[in-house]
């Protein structure tokens, strides 16, 4: 026993002895996701109840898929999606260039606040906002194409593709620039031969990371959006104020996979390497 | 030739103004293998810095073969730099690191390859090739960081401390191979270190740097046996310093023994402080002949293949006395004992202070 009573360094608590823990992650586990798990389940539902399993079918997806509407809303949610992060996800890209890759000026904490602004205000602040300003614009104009969508969804996802490459940009040597210039490289060669290279994992996950931001879009879409221009969110919406059939759970599901499709690449690209 | 003409540099303005070099100037001269030596924050990287071209200075000119360079920027000067980290591009392969600087340089395919292969050779890495740069050992690094610089066959070749990561064997035989590829390759080497044993080694001549300023410049030789001031005497080598009088080229120190000495220009007959290396000074018995001092004896060190004594004289300064062991010798010298100290003839230098 001797052993024993050799002090030991008090290690720390081990989260299984904790009071009241499996309480706590039980009810939050299943807060999060059974009416997910539910959700998916019954999007395999084969009769039209959302409560009642009358046995496994695939025929929402297939209701889904064949439902103009749904074609419409899905192909405007990719285009939107798909222009808007990639036009944030340049503005990112100079964005981080520029506070990174300069020496400190006045006001660059600032800029960092104003960069990150959609991530502070309330969405619904900025849906009211765009709403009047847009609004007049289209009465000023007549003109009510895509454009709205793409510059309100651009500006939001800005600081979603920023903070990423940004990341990227502090974890790289810096001494990697100065070599490259060294070895007579241009500021532009230096750029595009090592900079961009180096950076690229971060752009590339900053553009995953905007493009799932867009596409699950409700707030701001749904007080932007122009007669007939409905995206997969505000059309599934518009869905649920009617009759509710499983066909919005089999919708669901599709984004729900792609989008976690998208966010484990975005991990696996900003966790590997250094 | 590289010709540093008073050139003073400051970082930052106003309180937080920092001046990192004040008024240096300093001839580095064709296919030299030159040495900028001093503790951390002496000046001697943002004077490598200012050689890249990475920092403008503030005051002065930069001058290479003749041609002024100051506002140059770096990608337009032919000099190439080791840096301390290495700094190797990681997306790229050991090869493409080292045809990065002759590709920038517009260089046609044919003779690109022909120079990696060459340079690979020069660095013994011809098996490494393809290999990525993160595949590699540190040691094997620091020949690619080596040959990538050396590639553009720069007029200077610039050198961070680059041994400084490494081992202490595998930076002796960097050493030599640094040496050998200066001299194979003609280019002119500007080393930065802060290890005082690596520069008496490899240099040919030696800037001693402290406080943003150049203290002495010499060859080794010149740095280890005649340093101008205390601080490049204790920054290089063991020392041993004494007060004593100087007249008429000779110098009697406070603890007895006149010495003929070479004082360096400025000084005044008076009081002086001298150095003595401790490999100068022999014990001996008391009143042996040529024995100019006597002390106690405090303390005897035995390191191998040397053994220190540490003496104090009759004016309670400190004297040590470095001999090299010799096979069978035991050791004579007990704590306490009284014992001459002789000085070897010309060992005595008087020091600017």
């Amino acid at each position: 026993m001797a052993e024993s009573r050799t002090q030991k360094p008090p290690k720390g608590y081990s989260v299984r002895t904790l009071p009241g823990f499996a309480i706590v992650a039980i009810f939050t586990l299943i807060t999060l996701y059974a009416p997910i798990a539910i959700l998916v389940t019954f999007s395999f539902n084969a009769g039209t109840s959302m409560a009642i399993w009358e046995g496994f079918s695939l025929r929402w997806y297939q209701q889904a898929v064949a439902n103009e509407a749904v074609q419409d809303a899905a192909v405007r949610s990719l285009f939107l999606a798909l222009v808007a992060a990639s036009v944030a996800t340049v503005a990112a890209t100079m964005a981080a260039l520029a506070t990174t890759r300069t020496r400190h000026f006045p006001g660059k904490t600032m800029i960092y606040a104003l960069i990150n602004q959609p991530l502070m205000v309330p969405e619904i602040v900025t849906a009211v906002a765009l709403l009047i300003v847009f609004a007049a614009i289209k009465v000023w104009t007549g003109h009510t194409s895509m454009i709205y969508l793409i510059v309100a969804h651009t500006a939001f996802c800005v600081p979603f593709a920023y903070l990423p490459i940004r990341a990227r940009l502090e974890t790289m040597d810096l001494s990697l620039e100065t070599a490259a210039q060294d070895l007579y490289a241009s500021r532009w060669l230096t750029f595009r031969r090592v900079t961009l290279p180096l950076m690229w994992p971060g752009i590339v996950a900053g553009l995953m990371l905007a493009f799932v931001i867009s596409l699950d879009d409700v707030v701001i879409t749904e007080f932007v959006k122009s007669a007939g221009q409905e995206t997969l969110p505000t059309y599934m919406l518009g869905q649920l104020r009617r009759v509710v059939t499983p066909e919005v759970n089999a919708i669901s599901t599709v984004i729900l996979l792609a989008g976690a499709i998208l966010v484990s690449l975005f991990f696996r690209l900003t966790s590997k390497r250094g | 030739m590289i010709e540093i003409d008073k050139v003073t540099k400051t970082f930052g303005a106003g309180d937080v103004a920092f001046t990192a070099l004040r008024d240096v100037s300093v001839t580095i001269r064709e296919n030299e293998f030159f040495t900028l030596l001093g503790p951390s924050g002496c000046g001697k990287t943002t004077l490598l810095r200012l050689i890249a071209g990475f920092e403008p200075p503030t005051i002065g000119a930069i001058r290479l073969s003749g041609r002024d360079i100051t506002r140059l920027p770096p990608n337009q000067r032919p000099v190439n730099t080791v840096f301390q980290n290495y700094a190797l591009f990681p997306h790229m392969s050991v090869a493409g690191n080292i045809a990065f600087g002759l590709e920038m340089l517009g260089k046609p395919k044919d003779e690109i390859a022909k120079t990696v292969d060459e340079m690979l050779r020069l660095v013994r890495m011809e098996e490494l090739k393809h290999r990525k740069t993160s595949e590699i050992s540190g040691g094997q690094q620091q020949r690619v960081a080596l040959a990538r610089a050396l590639a553009p066959h720069p007029e200077v070749l610039l050198l961070d401390e680059p041994l400084s990561a490494l081992d202490l064997k595998l930076r002796k035989e960097m050493q030599i191979e640094l040496k050998r590829l200066q001299s194979e390759t003609g280019i002119t080497f500007v080393f930065v270190t802060h290890d005082q044993e690596e520069a008496l080694t490899m240099s040919d001549r030696i800037a001693v740097m402290s406080g943003g300023r150049i203290l002495q410049i010499g060859n080794p030789r010149e740095i280890y046996e005649r340093p101008s001031e205390r601080f490049v005497a204790n920054f290089i080598g063991e020392s041993n310093f004494l007060n004593g009088q100087l007249s008429a080229g000779s110098v009697t120190l406070e603890a007895g023994g006149t010495f003929t000495v070479q004082p360096p220009q400025g000084v005044a007959d008076g009081k002086v402080s001298v150095l003595i290396r401790p490999e100068h000074v022999t014990v001996a018995g008391t009143g042996a002949e040529g024995a100019a001092l006597t002390a106690t004896v405090e303390n005897v060190v035995y390191s191998g293949e040397a053994t220190v004594a540490h003496l104090k004289l009759k004016t309670g300064e400190a004297i040590k006395a470095r001999a090299s062991n010799l096979p069978g010798a035991s050791g004579l010298l007990e704590t306490g004992a009284q014992v001459g100290v002789s000085v070897a003839p010309g060992a005595v230098t008087v020091l600017v202070d």
